[in-house]
């Protein structure tokens, strides 16, 4: 009896990845959500006033919609998103071998787009394209993060990590001085967080609308005073990565609604 | 601007304090939507109802924030909605009954802005 | 446009039943500039309606302070059974429409 648990706590040991300095343990996590006021996270609670959910409803109509040269919809495919995009979100980004390379759900969309639709990729941060993917991660809702299993990403969720903790900008600021080392406190008024990403896409109170992680990480950037990266650049696939296998174990929210 | 506003749904009519309930949090998270629930006490029968419900605001470069109309059949005199603070203002909920008396309540609501901000493309 | 409409799909007559309404726009201020200083128009819902078999029950004046995707929840005494119809007019023509049915008992 003593031997079996011997053997399972080292089990344990070895393979719970070691932390680095300033990371927050795993069951220290907590969602964004914890960190609003009440009336937010009624919002949020509640689908029939979820501003994300209106989105989700056009991504629903998209899903059926017949276009480009191959005149197929998402659903020719994938039939029903409730059953085939159940468990999908969560573990994006993901690796993809023709391109040998991490690409997030918006990337994965435009890709099927390009190569089964035979049709143009829509633009990032447009109002289709978050219609989608709103409602495609939205079939995850509920469901555990686990983004990052895969060894091939190893190098980039490390190419991730390095520039969560790098500093930038005329700010000096890295986002693991915030969202590791302070969060709990408040910048000027608002709560820091520790940035799990697991209500994306969003409906941001400040945008008014719904947006994507990278809208929010370029946010971010222009915050500490960085020059953001484009749209799709490698280093926000890298960022998303990390984050997301940073978050692995945490219950999906897309549609989330924060300040 | 405010007392402009108020003036022309209330004529010259005196506004007494009481009755209207506003619901706003005294912090907002995010001035760009703030819940905002106003209710009033009221039978809500043929003979004592609330015909209206006027809210307005201090700070923000207009106003008025929304009119609401209801009826006998409305059952219960109380709207929600999100709204819009440009500042940390008052907000003033202003209801017109039946036997057009109108009943305010002022609500002072603090509103902070988003910390990070972004550029606009 | 999209629009969430929550109303009890069913009711005793002379229940106070809450309608809750959601629906997509913008609602652009008017204050707004651009980064080159050029003022972004007006685009606002302006007026909501609420319809009940055919009778208006509940009307809104829309200002610019209302925020965007605007929600709008009232109540209404159930009567009978039948529709609510909603209707959200605005700016530049705007107009959109929706219903939700209700057995009344």
């Amino acid at each position: 009896m003593i031997f079996w648990r011997a053997i399972v706590a080292a089990a344990l040991v070895a393979t719970s990845p070691a932390l680095l300095a300033g990371e927050i343990p795993p069951d220290a996590r907590r969602s964004g959500y914890s960190f609003m006021g009440p009336d937010t996270r009624a919002m949020q609670d509640d689908d029939s006033s979820n501003p994300g959910m209106l989105f989700v409803l056009d991504g629903e109509a998209l899903w059926t919609k017949k276009v480009g040269t191959a005149d197929k919809a998402c659903a020719d495919c994938h039939g029903d998103a409730r059953s085939s995009m159940k468990g999908v979100a969560v573990r994006y980004p993901a690796f993809d071998k023709a391109q040998g390379r991490p690409v997030t759900l918006d990337q994965r969309i435009n890709l099927c787009r390009a190569n089964h639709q035979q049709t143009a990729p829509l633009p990032y941060e447009s109002r289709d394209l978050l219609a989608l993917s709103a409602f495609v991660a939205h079939q995850s809702r509920g469901i555990a993060i686990t983004t990052g299993d895969d060894p091939q990403l190893n190098p980039f969720v490390e190419q991730g990590r390095n520039l969560f903790m790098r500093r930038q900008g005329q700010l000096n600021l890295a986002c693991t001085n915030c969202h590791n080392d302070n969060f709990d406190k408040r910048l000027a008024g608002s709560p820091i967080t520790q940035a799990q990403p697991t209500g994306y896409p969003l409906y941001r109170l400040e945008w008014q609308t719904l947006g994507s992680l990278e809208r929010r990480l370029r946010s971010c950037m222009t915050g500490v005073r960085a020059k953001a990266y484009d749209y799709g650049a490698p280093e926000l696939v890298a960022l998303e990565l990390y984050l997301m296998s940073r978050a692995r174990g945490m219950p999906m929210e897309t549609p989330a609604v924060r300040p | 601007m405010l007392n402009g506003a108020i003036r022309n749904v209330a004529g010259e009519a005196p506004i007494r304090t009481g009755k209207v309930k506003l619901d706003i949090p005294p912090l907002v998270e995010n001035g760009n939507t703030v819940p905002m629930t106003v209710s009033v006490a009221s039978p809500m029968t043929a003979n004592d109802y609330v015909k209206s419900i006027h809210v307005f605001n201090e700070k923000n470069p207009q106003p008025n924030i929304g009119n609401f109309y209801l009826s006998p059949s409305s059952g219960r005199a109380q709207i929600s909605t999100r709204i819009r603070l440009a500042d940390t203002q008052k907000v003033v909920a202003i209801a017109r009954l039946s036997d057009d008396s109108f009943w305010q309540v002022v609500a002072d609501i603090v509103v902070t802005l988003a910390a990070c901000t972004e550029e606009l493309n | 446009m999209a629009a969430l409409i929550n109303i009890p799909a069913k009711a005793k007559r002379g229940d106070i039943i809450e309608i809750r309404t959601l629906t997509s726009h913008i609602m652009e201020t008017g204050f707004r500039h651009t980064m080159d200083g050029t003022l972004v128009p007006r685009d606002i819902i302006t007026s909501f309606t609420c319809r009940y078999n055919g009778t208006e029950i509940f009307r809104a004046d829309l200002f610019p302070a209302i925020a965007a995707n605007p929600y709008l929840s009232f109540f209404t005494v159930a009567k009978e059974s039948g529709k609510f119809e909603f209707e959200w007019i605005g700016d530049n023509g705007y107009s959109s429409t929706a219903s939700a049915s209700i057995t009344v008992e």
